[in-house]
């Protein structure tokens, strides 16, 4: 048995409005090896990004645990970069390259010379040299989407936590950003938790998926992805039906 | 119904349109794409330029009022009130009592500049603090320094102490209410990422809060400058001279009971000035350099 890399146990989240409470998750269960590209798929509503924040530190459950290398989770920190969907996810007032450098700065990871050599490398793998010295609103929303990516990984997380980072971009910008992530991947094996609302993208994406059900978010399904076209659509049918079954 | 649709259907694949290629055209240099503006056209795109025709149009028409109504008891023509200003500076008297002001404004600026900082950072780390800085700003924003004057002649003297007093009162709430809607303005994205980076206390609100809110920040400084001005000149009419030495309020007051009135809209004419300098000068080089540059402000 190989030891998780992250551990998510039975975790229930839920939400405080001013009115009610709000079960975002019921009893979710999972786990993430190193190397993994686990996705977690799922109609809105079905808590997934709930847990990516939990598991990012920004929520606690009230109910299980999650264990990140075996320590359990205590609020945000450095070694589960987060990338968003939001576009202004990037510091308006660094450029691209103090972007990349200064998280590596805040964190104390690494300083001065160090980190700009750093985030120089990150920002050349995923193709915007030209633009180091630019700042984000100057972007177009992929490269302020590849930006973040290279941030989260000059940063060397544990894991790497996306939420849904392809879903504000056009179908054609979408498609590249997946191929390109696959590509970085290939180069370094980190470990990503990947949320989407897209079959399509999940299998695409992922090595593993978890498929939850919606109010509350509740484990459906755990399976095993896959690269070859005629099998991919063959699991696409299939988690279509688990879904809307 | 149903036939309709079937009809126009066959319409369409009656009349079939072939598939169309065309090569398209290089073009080599910039010049077809793209074309210089004309010079006159760049020139009026220049700001300081535009307000400079305003200026002068202002000018014109204060110097034609002038010199039509031809009291210069009453209203100074333009050119009248230049020879006065010209002759004040050149003595030396206008600069001196400019500087008094300017440092005296300075002094509490900075002072209340500091302590909405502290009210605005606490308001947004506590509830308490939100509550404190809501009830105070409430309170006493709508309340004018000028009414304080009294109490602070009474609590300070005659002089320094209390006109720095009345002026963190009229900067202090103004900037602390522009902080704290900038703060609180701030995209939760944006407070995820700070976070996410471990930040937390001072790191997090200087590093990342501070930043994010600077255009509103910004606004709050330049309506705290305008406020602390109004305020200080006021002060100085009723009180201004302080061990010897007036600022500008008394400059102008002085010369009205002599009735030097060119020289009473000389004294106008550099508070106005200053106050030009400052907003296209000092507030417009801050501005380039961080909300422009940032894309937070076109």
């Amino acid at each position: 048995m190989i030891e998780p890399l992250l551990d998510v146990r039975q975790v229930t989240l839920q939400y405080k409005t001013t009115e009610r409470v709000v079960t975002a998750t019921h009893r979710v269960s999972f786990s993430v090896l190193k190397s993994d590209r686990f996705v977690l798929l799922g109609p809105s509503g079905c808590g997934k990004s709930s847990l990516l924040k939990a598991v990012g530190g920004y929520l606690d459950p009230i109910e299980g645990e999650i264990r990140l290398g075996g320590r359990p989770i205590h609020g945000p920190g450095p070694d589960r970069m987060m990338v968003f969907q939001e576009f202004d996810q990037l510091l308006p007032w660094k450029t691209v390259s103090d972007n990349v450098a200064f998280a590596l700065q805040a964190s104390g990871k690494l300083r001065g010379k160090a980190a700009a050599e750093r985030a120089r490398h990150y920002i050349d793998k995923v193709g915007l040299s030209r633009f180091a010295d630019s700042y984000p609103h100057t972007l177009s929303g992929g490269m302020k989407q590849r930006v973040a990516i290279a941030r989260g990984m000059a940063m060397e997380p544990e894991i790497l936590l996306m939420d849904e980072p392809f879903a504000a971009l056009d179908a054609l910008t979408r498609r590249t950003m997946q191929d390109e992530l696959l590509r970085l991947w290939d180069d370094t094996k980190f470990t990503v938790l990947f949320v989407t609302h897209s079959i399509n993208e999940a299998i695409r994406i992922g090595t593993r998926i978890l498929l939850l059900s919606p109010h509350p978010g509740q484990v459906r399904a755990e399976m095993n992805s896959t690269t070859e076209p005629v099998e991919q659509t063959g699991l696409e049918t299939r988690i279509h039906d688990l879904l809307f079954a | 119904m149903r036939e309709v649709t079937a009809m126009q259907h066959l319409d369409v694949l009656d009349r079939p349109r072939p598939d169309v290629f065309q090569e398209v055209q290089v073009f080599d240099g910039i010049g077809a794409v793209e074309r210089p503006i004309p010079a006159w056209e760049r020139l009026w795109n220049r700001g300081w330029l535009r307000k400079l025709v305003i200026i002068a149009a202002l000018a014109g028409v204060w110097q034609l009022y002038g010199v039509i109504s031809d009291n210069s008891l009453l209203f100074p023509s333009f050119t009248d009130t230049m020879q006065a200003f010209i002759e004040n500076v050149m003595n030396g008297k206008l600069p001196a009592r400019a500087w008094t002001s300017l440092q005296v404004l300075l002094i509490g600026y900075i002072c209340g500049v500091a302590l909405a900082t502290l009210l605005s950072v606490l308001a947004i780390t506590t509830r308490i603090g939100n509550d404190l800085l809501e009830t105070l700003t409430s309170m006493f924003n709508p309340l004018p320094a000028i009414a304080l004057l009294p109490l602070a002649l009474l609590w300070f003297g005659l002089g320094m102490g209390s006109l720095v007093f009345v002026l963190i009162h009229s900067v202090l709430w103004v900037v602390a209410l522009n902080m704290h809607a900038g703060f609180m303005g701030v995209s939760p994205t944006l407070r995820m990422v700070g976070r996410n980076y471990g930040l937390s206390g001072v790191g997090y609100v200087v590093r990342i809060l501070v930043p994010a809110a600077f255009p509103s920040i910004l606004t709050g400084l330049k309506v705290g400058w305008a406020f602390a001005w109004r305020t200080l000149i006021a002060a100085e009419l009723v009180f201004g001279v302080s061990s010897g030495k007036g600022g500008l309020g008394w400059f102008i007051f002085e010369n009205k009971n002599q009735l030097e009135i060119p020289a009473v809209f000389a004294g106008l004419l550099c508070v106005i000035l200053i106050g030009l300098a400052m907003e296209n000068v000092v507030f417009r080089w801050i501005e380039r350099r961080t909300v422009r540059r940032w894309g937070m402000q076109n």
